[in-house]
């Protein structure tokens, strides 16, 4: 047997698969993996301690930087944690927009993410595709709220900008457009005998290991275990919808597509139900008191974010700034566990578990 | 400005404490929170597991839904960690959520697990002085506490002893002081 | 001297040339269309000066060379990996007069030079002194090493049919049936091969962008990075050439369309090997280097080796003959 001298390989900061800024020390023999350490806060901005400087309003668009391809459960997951120390009433149509958006931002995150995990493996046109798609959604947000990526959309006590005229109706034709489209995807990839074999028994993830890792959203759910926030701990309105919850079966990355794409389909059911159950009239905010003091308290709240558990933690001293507000980002539970997974693999393996987890580095860092 | 905010702030934060416990009092007897039998469940079996000493308070977060809280003495919190996680009535092995909060005078940890078998929550509290903070790690009992654990370190300062990996998660290694602790001085203050 | 033997070459490397700049446009386009885009439309009219501008952008780059590289390795690699992928050219049959050496060995000479290739790449993945580009070099070498098995295996039928190994002889025995049906195994092994061999998708492995950011040529820039697209792309021409004379019929007409001359239809049938490169590369995935390696010995060998054996056995079957022994 051929003794070969143990190479330590630097993946990042700026490396095109890393998603962000991160930075993995791998250990390597050959092309196998014998350590990984990753490496993060390039991207640390300070958000908690910023936040304590500032009114809750003044947070909301600090939230949009953190989790970029999915701002407005971002947004909801301050506001509702701030909502609910203040037990306001949110106004019902308020409510139904809210859970538009999310809905719609976890199938644009989706998508975004299968396109550039198929771009991961070496695919490219599925990121095109999925981007071509992504497009719309970031459009009618675009006219819903003025901006593309960062929205702040969402405000204590109800929205910011109420549906344009026909908004409702082209939400709803992306609906109708999107649910044949999906289709589309899976006789690209979901039959391809080299993703297939690139993905199935690959980064197997136990139950057991999912939870004692904490891990959430998809990762945890392709272990077989059915938690999710929206089922086990309704917020806003999900308890009105009808829906599924994927899980997988092996807890390997293909399962992990699969149960991805299958969210999306169930969003958009969602979607469809929200919009058909849509008030026609009503006001978007809330009675607000105009400078927001949140009680004295302590609060966590979690919300399914299209990354996992979202939660807020919110220590108050009964002023108009939050005493202590704590993200737990579901990307930064979820990396946690890519060392214990990486341990063993090939190089090539690598860049596909990295990119099965779907980390976004602006919410690792915060 | 912000010599006028802790002027200000320096005589209510005396009077609060007198005023809360008042409000309480009233509301309290008034509707006992459904979580009550829960909370004193989970005390009791603590105290029996680990000890007497080890719950120094308990009561119900209503504002989070009445969440049965508990502040479990630092000196038994290891152990108590393990029995929570490891005991069958109780079984908490989800870690929801880790964070630090700096109270001025003190430090906390606050902890929020879950039981995946039973879907039941609860909020645990370790307090460490602010000198010389210090807490034990249960890195080994959630791992995913581990980068918490490591954050916590680096913002705050506190350190976990018996943490495997304890340096600066977030911010670079020769970063000096930590940011979320209230007297925190930034190194330019214009920022 | 005869001044056709000085001139031909130049003007096939023009020719050449003017392929590689035009085949990168059109892939950048088909690959544009596949995936419902214009493609490049900005330099010149529909593009077409969009390759010319980036190889003028390459030429007048800064010339970099790694402090800790191997400096005369470094610069000699992309050297040695462009000047075989040109003279595996000369012995291309175009038509029947277009032809610039009549080789008795044609295909080995072929096999032969392309594979000293592998040496250049070798030699910029260690001298870049780049652990990415050592790691890119490495499975380069691998790869191309063990494909090029299966790649001459499955031309072993086609030399068992004709006979010889020359190519203008290969050409001539597919006046009635091209290769590509009665050697229909061996085309599909040598197509997967020539794929792996030049380092295209799904077997892009050597510079998988997204695993080792380029592979072996990482850190070249400049007319050095330039000369390995080069060798790249006119490889892709060599091997498309190849194969439309193996196993398309080169010059041959199909129909008996003989009016129109031979030129356009080796043109014809090698753009659509072109194609479907291009086709391929927007369509799939990449393999894993562990898959790539199984895929060449416990798939690709033993069919190629079948092939053989079913070529052999059929040419002694009465009525098929006619295919196998010309």
């Amino acid at each position: 047997m051929l003794r070969t001298e143990e190479m330590l390989l630097n993946v990042g900061p700026q490396h095109p698969s890393t998603h962000g800024v991160l930075r993995l020390v791998v250990k390597i023999d050959g092309e196998r993996i014998v350590e990984v350490e990753p490496v993060i806060g390039y991207l640390h901005r300070g958000t908690e301690k910023l936040a304590e400087d500032l009114n809750y309003t003044q947070i909301i668009p600090y939230t949009d930087r953190m989790d970029y391809l999915s701002a407005m459960t971002n947004n909801y997951a301050l506001v509702h944690a701030v909502e609910k120390m203040m037990g306001l009433e949110i106004p019902e149509r308020a409510d139904y927009l809210r859970v538009i958006v999310m809905e719609l931002n976890r199938i644009a995150s989706h998508l975004v993410w299968m396109g550039t995990y198929l771009l991961d493996i070496g695919a490219m046109s599925p990121f095109l595709y999925a981007f071509r798609d992504r497009e719309q959604i970031l459009s009618l947000f675009n006219e819903l709220c003025g901006a593309r990526l960062t929205y702040n959309y969402m405000r204590v006590g109800g929205v910011k900008w109420d549906a344009p005229p026909g908004w409702i109706e082209k939400a709803d034709a992306f609906v109708d457009y999107l649910l044949p489209q999906m289709d589309e995807y899976h006789g690209l990839i979901t039959g391809n005998e080299i993703f297939v074999r690139r993905t199935k028994g690959i980064g197997i993830v136990s139950q057991e290991l999912a939870i004692q890792y904490a891990l959430s959203g998809a990762n945890l759910r392709v272990s077989g275990s059915d938690w999710d926030l929206r089922k086990k701990e309704p917020y806003s309105l999900y308890d009105r919808f009808q829906f599924d919850v994927p899980v997988g079966k092996n807890g390997d990355l293909y399962d992990k597509y699969l149960c991805r794409m299958q969210e999306i389909v169930e969003s958009l059911k969602i979607v469809k139900q929200a919009i058909d159950q849509f008030p026609e009239k009503g006001t978007i905010m809330g009675k607000v008191p105009r400078v927001l003091r949140v009680p004295e308290g302590e609060i966590y709240t979690g919300i399914e974010s299209p990354r996992g558990e979202l939660g807020c933690h919110i220590v108050s001293k009964g002023k108009d700034k939050p005493w202590r507000l704590k993200f737990r980002r579901p990307s930064f539970y979820n990396l946690q566990i890519l060392p214990t997974l990486l341990v063993g693999e090939s190089i090539s393996n690598l860049v596909a578990i990295l990119g099965g987890i779907d980390i976004v580095l602006g919410e690792v860092d915060c | 400005m912000k010599s006028e905010d802790e002027k200000k702030e320096a005589p209510r934060a005396k009077a609060r404490p007198s005023k809360r416990p008042v409000t309480k009092k009233e509301e309290v007897p008034l509707e006992p929170s459904p979580k009550q039998p829960v909370l004193d469940q989970y005390v009791t079996l603590i105290k029996g597991a680990v000890g007497e000493q080890a719950v120094s308070e308990s009561h119900i977060n209503r504002e989070a839904g009445h969440l049965p809280t508990i502040v479990i003495r630092k000196e038994d919190w290891l152990a108590t960690a393990r029995y929570l996680k490891r005991s069958d009535e109780l079984s908490f092995d989800y870690l929801q959520s880790l964070a630090g909060v700096d109270y001025a005078s003190y430090f906390e940890v606050v902890y929020v697990l879950l039981s995946m078998s039973t879907l039941q929550k609860v909020m645990i509290k370790v307090k460490a002085e602010r000198e010389e903070a210090s807490v034990p790690s249960v890195s080994d009992v959630w791992a995913a506490a581990n980068w918490n654990e490591r954050e916590i370190f680096d913002l705050f300062g506190i350190e976990f002893t018996d943490h495997p990996h304890l340096k600066r998660i977030l911010l670079p290694d020769n970063w000096v002081g930590y940011p979320l602790r209230k007297d925190y001085e930034p190194l330019d203050k214009e920022v | 001297m005869n001044p056709v033997l000085v001139m031909g070459p130049i003007l096939l490397l023009f020719v050449v040339l003017g392929f590689v700049t035009m085949a990168i446009l059109f892939e950048r386009k088909v690959i544009g269309w596949i995936q419902m885009r214009p493609g490049p439309n900005r330099v010149g009219p529909w593009g077409i000066l969009q390759t010319v501008a980036d190889v003028l952008k390459l030429l007048i780059k800064e010339d970099i060379i790694p402090s800790k590289a191997d400096k005369p390795l470094f610069k000699l690699a992309p050297a040695i990996a462009f000047i075989p992928a040109f003279a595996v050219l000369a012995v291309i049959p175009f038509t029947e007069s277009l032809q610039f050496s009549q080789f008795a060995v044609g295909i080995l000479y072929y096999l032969a030079v392309s594979s000293i290739t592998i040496i250049g790449i070798l030699m910029g993945g260690w001298a870049s002194n780049n652990k990415y580009a050592l790691l890119g070099a490495m499975r380069s070498a691998a790869q191309m090493i063990s494909y090029e098995i299966p790649l001459v295996m499955s031309v072993v039928g086609i030399i068992l049919s004709v006979g010889s190994l020359n190519l203008v002889e290969i050409v001539e025995a597919q006046k009635q049936v091209w290769f590509i049906f009665p050697q229909f195994l061996g085309f599909a092994v040598f197509f997967i091969a020539s794929l792996s061999e030049l380092n295209r998708t799904p077997f892009d492995l050597p510079e998988a962008e997204s695993e080792l950011v380029a592979g072996y040529h990482v850190e070249y820039t400049g007319f050095r990075f330039a000369f390995f697209m080069l060798s790249e792309y006119v490889y892709v021409f060599a091997m498309a050439s190849l194969t439309t004379v193996l196993f398309l019929g080169g010059w041959n007409a199909p129909f008996g369309l003989t009016m129109i001359p031979g030129i356009v239809w080796f043109v014809l049938k090698f753009l659509l090997i072109v194609f479907s490169l291009f086709w391929i590369r927007a369509t799939m995935p990449r393999v894993r280097v562990d898959q790539l390696m199984e895929f060449a010995w416990k798939v690709l060998l033993p069919v190629a080796l079948f092939n053989i054996l079913l070529t052999a056995v059929l040419q002694e079957v009465p009525y098929l003959d006619f295919l196998y022994r010309l």
